[in-house]
């Protein structure tokens, strides 16, 4: 029975959104795709399709490591200004306001063109074994991401800190649990949790500041599509096929996500 | 400081294109018919999935062609668009998107009696946006467009990407030239700090004036 009624009502609910307008919409933009397709020039693809996946691949790798890295930052700044003393809390308040109060690209730019002219001067680091990472472009890259990632969700952090229940901090005190224990167990669970819908928006703003690398020689997918339009002076189609890719790459993320979302129990606290 | 001038410039024009575009996005997705529901929903949601600098890209490049186009095909000159009001535009139409979103957001959270009250007295369309929707979604929109604002503020960094002369590129090429170039960026970040703070102050104001005579957010919990 109850299997029946789901079939009935998914039936239903398709009809409800394959209304006719839908229907002229839907083959509207499939005609338009089409005539992109036919009429666009495509025959470049064969030749960079190894690169574009290389490119997409470095992307979400860059994606991964940053957010994951500035996650880790950010559990330290956000506990800092919810629960640190002031000497905690006012460096923890001034990194946020700073990285949120200036561009992305102009942290970038600082990193790489900025620290990066100040190391050669120093025959020291010269000689150490960073050198080799330190001339490259992508240690600054994945730096700044995650600088600015840590920055943003340390504030997401910190009110999610702030919101787990009295109640509960003090029931695990009471049960006599460590101060330690109780982050890991209590606090840190419930914030998490808290701030999990903010951290799949975050995560996608992320990614849509992942193609910033490519100005300071990092090859993305986003360079990677620039190589293609100099080299074949073709202005839209790589430029419509990146927003195509980053279409298909959020959709794929916010759809992991809030898979994961769903599975926590919702009611905390 | 030509730079910061500009890009102030651009922030200023692209919030109120921004917030132009989502008043009219928020009523046609609110009260437009089926087709115009459709195609909002796939503006702000493709505009949202894509990166700025990839939008920013295509749409500079694009759009100054395909005016162009268009124009030489009614039989006009071909103009040549100045970076500025292509920057307008573009990140105008970006944070249209953006503004629709919340600006829906915030037209939902007037009780509807307050709505309702204004077309029982007979009031038309217009006049019950200007006296009755937009001065009572105002503190409700105000936190999600003080975001958007400096969102935009940000966001004109973008534009150096493409050449256009603002803060960013500005610092790039007095840094260049000097060969001091963690001054330079340093003081560049200073001043975008200085804005973002200086517009932080003005927008908590702003803000605290809008609610006025609401019960505070405390008191609401």
């Amino acid at each position: 029975m109850a299997g029946e009624a789901a079939i009935i009502n998914t039936a239903a609910r398709a009809s409800l959104w394959l209304q006719p307008h839908r229907i002229v919409l839907i083959l509207i933009a499939l005609g338009l795709v089409l005539s992109a397709a036919f009429f666009m020039r495509w025959d470049w693809l064969p030749q960079y399709w190894e690169m574009g996946l290389m490119g997409i691949w470095r992307a979400l790798w860059i994606l991964a490591v940053t957010c994951a890295l500035g996650f880790l930052i950010a559990v330290p700044v956000g506990l800092a200004q919810a629960a640190g003393s002031i000497w905690v809390a006012a460096p923890a308040k001034a990194f946020c306001t700073i990285i949120r109060g200036t561009p992305l690209l102009l942290q970038l730019w600082l990193l790489y063109y900025g620290l990066g002219s100040l190391f050669p001067q120093y025959p020291w680091i010269r000689d150490s074994w960073m050198w080799p990472y330190l001339r490259q472009a992508w240690p600054y890259g994945v730096l700044a991401l995650t600088l600015s990632f840590a920055g943003y969700e340390g504030e997401v952090m910190r009110g999610a800190f702030a919101g787990v229940p009295k109640g509960q901090l003090e029931a695990a005190r009471a049960f006599g649990m460590s101060r330690w224990k109780i982050l890991r167990r209590i606090w840190l669970p419930q914030a998490f949790y808290r701030a999990l819908p903010t951290l799949t928006g975050e995560t996608v703003l992320q990614l849509k500041s992942t193609p910033l690398v490519a100005t300071i020689s990092v090859i993305d997918i986003f360079a990677v599509a620039g190589k293609v339009r100099q080299d074949t002076y073709l202005t839209y189609e790589p430029l419509l096929l990146l927003a195509l890719i980053y279409m298909a790459i959020t959709g794929i993320l916010v759809l992991a996500l809030s898979r994961i979302e769903a599975r926590i129990p919702v009611k905390v606290g | 400081m030509l730079g910061l001038l500009h890009s102030l410039e651009i922030a200023v024009g692209a919030t109120i294109v921004g917030l132009l575009i989502g008043i009219c996005g928020a009523y046609g997705k609110l009260y437009g018919g089926p087709v115009v529901r459709d195609l909002l929903a796939v503006y702000t949601t493709v505009v949202r999935a894509v990166p700025e600098l990839v939008l920013i890209l295509l749409l500079y490049y694009a759009g100054t062609d395909l005016i162009n186009q268009v124009l030489t095909a009614i039989g006009y000159q071909r103009v040549d668009i100045s970076g500025l009001v292509a920057g307008i535009a573009v990140l105008g139409f970006c944070q249209g998107a953006y503004s629709t979103e919340v600006m829906r957001g915030a037209i939902l959270a007037i009780p509807q009696g307050q709505i309702e009250a204004a077309r029982a007295f007979g009031m038309s369309p217009g006049l019950l946006l200007r006296r009755i929707t937009l001065p009572a979604m105002l503190p409700f929109a105000i936190p999600g467009l003080a975001n958007l604002w400096l969102i935009a503020t940000k966001d004109t960094a973008l534009l150096a990407v493409v050449g256009f002369f603002e803060l960013t590129l500005a610092t790039r090429q007095a840094a260049g030239v000097t060969k001091a170039y963690l001054i330079f960026y340093l003081a560049a970040g200073v001043l975008y700090l200085a804005v973002t703070l200086f517009s932080n102050f003005l927008l908590g104001r702003a803000e605290k004036w809008a609610r006025r005579g609401m019960p505070s957010v405390k008191e609401a919990r």
